[in-house]
């Protein structure tokens, strides 16, 4: 039995005739299929580090030692506009801000207010006001409502990640993929397995959902270099903290080059891998596949981990600069792997809360409320920072410590899943992101 | 509910998965077969060549001095001549790289010995209370050095208590020095401490001050939970208790501590009384945190959020109201008395209820696998790979919140598959060695369906009946 046949007839065991329509599908009328691609920066990213209002007096005073100079001094910020600028390790997000297609909005956070990441990271992904309130995520719920006619796949989003993170969770059907070294089984064998699990819906539906992706990763390798695997873990990031300084708090900054080689049996992050982000190339090149195919996903989320910077954070070098060349050479990867794709791509990066404005006492942040948010892509009409600035200044401060909110996350997200995908707009106020009805999306955030 | 499927419940869902004899040992009473399990002291992980954590530091101190003599030895070589700086940079990075080659053997030592005990262990339920307790004060090993502590930290801080009080596990936990790293807490310094008044007078640009992730998590992960009544005035209140929570460094013999062990270092200190949760505590230096924990583990906010996470972990992802609040009385009357606290969950009925409600961990899977076939297992290198591939490296939840506890945290499409694609290469390299057939029954007991039983007697291999068996709807769950 061919695959494909074996796929279908596997799916079909298990209750969900998940990939029937796949291959039929030929895209949307007008040709131009819209991609979004969502990446959950855990941790709290701090949004005065990646996007720093070198243009604010309040700036440079309250950040001490992790202040990054203005654009044009040595080691300092690449700029955006007069107020704000970029930290020196975003060189290809700043690129895209010059080409148009960035988008920064900065002072921005979710409803949340409270300074716990699981809670924040809740509210970010359920979509809700108040944490633990659903176990579905806003983006799965978004899918569910696109109307048919926009986007017949069956499966609309892929995670990079073995197990889809909340976000994506619900009544959407999405799969999940992560790089493996195992050898595929025999399909006989498959198909017994199949067949013990159409007793059980669940299981049934998890292992079509994962022979389905399985087979667009194929697909997309054939010709080119199939992916060799090396169970590199799909979390773009997870936390990679500096060996040293932290043991022992009197070091200098020996930070950028000791997390490149702290002692797991984890491969060095950057130094002896040639250019940033090498090592994610696998995970992105799948990524890209995925999303270039026809009839695959329309929607990727990626998990990032290990921006909780409270010790050593650094400035324009150390630990988080590190970090963040990682993220921009990822980001980089991306647009190149999707080639012309890219032109109908959107990709969102968003943390669950900010930090601190002030440094704290061990040369780092702690958690605060109001940070930034990304949008790039070809399909973006980028080239601009929205924000309604607050300022820095201690009586303007959120709680005396943070930066103050002025726009709501959900603005965002609204706004993306509107022009982007078409999600309907009564959907988003009941559905997606329920009680957000004072919550206007943003308009004009894609190019037409 | 029959002798066979309590039995089978108390193998895989209270202990690590059955191994072959194990239903037949469990006999009659299958609630006593837990219990007695609690009798006796915690038990000792074999440790033959595992070293304590205040050693691994003393390791890492004398590294760090020889890459720094080598950094010193660059820089002045700089000033004499491009050829002995270059030489120079190259033994400094010589040395850099020593980091990891210290580390990683210390890893992998401490991970075979874990793994070494979840496999053979006959007391399966202390051992996975164990890796619950170490998971709920969590430290994870892909930050700075704790790789090299993580194994040492569950040895010291959370071993010796499993089947003590949970206040002393508490204390335990949040004075070790492998907590201490991971949540920054070693060099928080109250604002008008004296340190930093001294540090203030002779250099009046360094920035001093709390960091306050060792409080925060403690409340919020450790103790009375997010929702257990705290503000962001008591976080500071109870960061600023916790200043001179720190380490002894290479010198710190000293000030009379063992280099690489606990120290209060009271310059650091934050002096006057501070008011946490609505009590003031009046200032006593290091017994003012004693005494905040004391409290924290007595108040009921902690006594349920311990007791959910309990039932969570043996019950169901939402876990029945009835059990939780049996859980949190035993907590509270008992004192935080661990082995009562246990008691209260094993005699609740609906821990005892089929079908299995809970999804299992990579983690779950590979022992009970291992358990199960009773694969060999070498000590000396356990399969850091298989767990990593699973999702779910060993020691590295990746946040102080730990690995999750819900099936959909876990039951995702790609890991599914991962799993399956194990259990084949298994298959294929014992299977010839193993009879699924009397494994199942072994294994799983009287919760082996009908229909698996059936699929595994009709394979076309002995590989492909392990597969089959492993793979099995009962097995992915306990």
């Amino acid at each position: 039995m061919k695959r494909r046949e074996f796929l279908t007839a596997g799916a079909l065991a298990a209750g969900g005739a998940l990939m029937s329509s796949r291959v039929t599908f030929a895209g949307m009328a007008n040709g131009r299929k819209p991609r979004l691609v969502f990446v959950i920066l855990r941790g709290a990213l701090d949004g005065l580090a990646a996007v720093p209002a070198c243009g604010d007096p309040g700036y440079a005073e309250l950040r001490g030692d992790l202040a990054i100079g203005r654009p044009g001094t040595d080691g300092g910020a690449l700029p955006l506009d007069g107020l704000f600028a970029l930290h020196p390790s975003l060189s290809f997000m700043q690129q895209s801000y010059t080409a148009r297609e960035l988008i920064v909005f900065h002072a921005v956070a979710s409803p949340y207010r409270d300074r716990s990441h699981f809670d924040g990271q809740n509210v970010l992904e359920t979509g809700y006001p108040q944490p633990h309130a659903v176990e579905t995520g806003w983006l799965n719920r978004a899918l569910a409502a696109i109307p048919a006619s926009l986007a017949p796949e069956k499966e609309r989003g892929i995670s990079i990640a073995p197990t889809a993170p909340l976000l994506m969770r619900g009544p959407a059907e999405v799969t999940s993929w992560s790089p493996s070294h195992l050898a595929p089984l025999d399909d006989q064998t498959l198909q017994r397995i199949a067949d013990m699990y159409s007793r059980d819906p669940v299981l049934g539906q998890k292992l079509a959902e994962a022979l389905a992706a399985e087979q667009i990763a194929d697909q997309g390798a054939a010709g080119g270099a199939a992916g060799t695997a090396s169970g590199a873990n799909s979390s773009m990031m997870q936390g990679h903290a500096d060996a040293l300084d932290q043991a022992v708090p009197e070091t200098s900054d020996a930070s950028a080059r000791s997390i490149l080689s702290s002692g797991t049996n984890r491969r060095p992050l950057l130094a002896e891998r040639g250019k940033p982000g090498a090592q994610y190339a696998e995970v992105i090149q799948a990524a890209a596949r995925f999303l270039k195919q026809e009839d695959g996903p329309q929607v990727a989320v990626f998990d990032t981990t290990g921006w909780d910077t409270h010790f050593n954070e650094g400035g324009a070098k150390g630990q988080l600069a590190v970090r963040l060349a990682v993220l921009d050479a990822a980001l980089g990867s991306l647009k190149a792997g999707l080639g012309p794709v890219w032109n109908d791509t959107a990709v969102l990066l968003a943390t669950e809360f900010g930090r601190t404005v002030a440094e704290n006492g061990t040369r780092g942040t702690d958690h605060g409320t109001a940070t930034a948010a990304y949008l790039l892509g070809g399909a973006v009409k980028g080239g601009r920072v929205v924000a309604d600035w607050p300022g820095l200044s201690p009586q303007k401060l959120y709680q005396a410590r943070d930066l103050r909110p002025t726009l709501d996350l959900r603005s965002v997200m609204k706004g993306v899943l509107a022009e982007q995908l078409g999600v309907p707009q009564r959907a988003l106020e009941s559905s997606v992101f329920p009680g957000s009805g004072q919550v206007r999306p943003l308009t004009g955030l894609m190019r037409t | 509910m029959d002798n066979g499927l309590t039995a089978a419940i108390a193998a895989n869902r209270f202990g690590l998965g059955a191994r072959p004899g194990e239903l037949a040992a469990i006999g009659g009473s299958a609630p006593d077969w837990v219990r007695a399990q609690l009798d006796g002291p915690a038990p000792e992980i074999a440790s033959e060549g595992l070293q304590s954590s205040a050693s691994t530091l003393v390791q890492i101190y004398d590294l760090r001095r020889t890459i720094r003599a080598a950094r010193l030895g660059a820089a002045g070589g700089a000033d004499g001549g491009n050829g002995g700086a270059n030489a120079e940079s190259a033994a400094a990075i010589g040395a850099f790289r020593k980091l990891p080659q210290l580390i990683r053997p210390i890893y992998l030592a401490e991970a075979g010995a874990r793994f070494r005990e979840s496999v053979s262990t006959n007391r399966p339920f202390v051992e996975r209370l164990t890796q619950f307790w170490s998971n709920h004060f969590a430290v994870s090993a892909d930050k700075s050095v704790l790789a090299a502590l993580a194994g040492s930290y569950e040895r010291e801080a959370i071993r010796p208590y499993v089947l003590g009080n949970f206040n002393d596990m508490l204390l335990a936990t949040e004075r070790h020095p492998a907590m201490l790293l991971y949540l920054d807490n070693q060099v928080s310094m109250g604002p008008d401490s004296r340190a930093a008044r001294n540090i203030a007078r002779r250099n009046p640009d360094r920035k001093t001050g709390i960091n306050e992730n060792l409080a925060r998590e403690t409340l919020e992960l450790h103790t009375v939970g997010v929702d257990g009544g705290y503000t962001q005035t008591d976080v500071t209140a109870f960061s600023e208790v916790l200043t001179g929570w720190s380490i002894a460094g290479p010198a710190g013999w000293l000030s009379g501590a063992r280099p690489g062990t606990f120290l209060f270092r009271a310059p650091m200190h934050e002096p006057g009384s501070k008011v946490v949760m609505g009590r003031s505590y009046p200032d006593s230096g290091y017994d003012e945190g004693v005494e905040v924990l004391h409290d924290l583990a007595r108040r009921p906010a902690t006594a349920r959020f311990i007791a959910t996470k309990l039932a969570r972990h043996f019950i169901a992802d939402d876990p029945p109201a009835p059990a939780v609040d049996r859980i949190a009385a035993a907590f509270s009357a008992s004192g935080g008395d661990l082995p009562t606290v246990y008691r209260a969950l094993i005699d609740s009925p609906e821990a005892w209820q089929q079908p299995a409600a809970k999804y299992k961990t990579p983690s779950d899977f590979i022992v009970s696998s291992f358990r199960g076939l009773q694969l060999p297992v070498r000590a000396d290198k356990p399969p850091v790979g298989l767990f990593q591939l699973l999702g779910q490296r060993i020691w590295m939840p990746g946040s102080p919140a730990g690995w999750p506890d819900r099936s959909a945290d876990w039951d995702g499409a790609s890991g599914l598959l991962k799993r399956i694609e194990w259990a084949d290469g298994v298959g294929q390299r014992v299977g010839p060695r193993r009879n699924a057939m009397e494994l199942a029954p072994q294994m799983l007991g009287s919760g082996l369906s009908a229909a698996t039983r059936e699929a595994i007697a009709h394979a076309e291999s002995a590989a492909q009946a392990l597969v089959l068996l492993l793979a099995s709807p009962e097995f992915m769950r306990r």
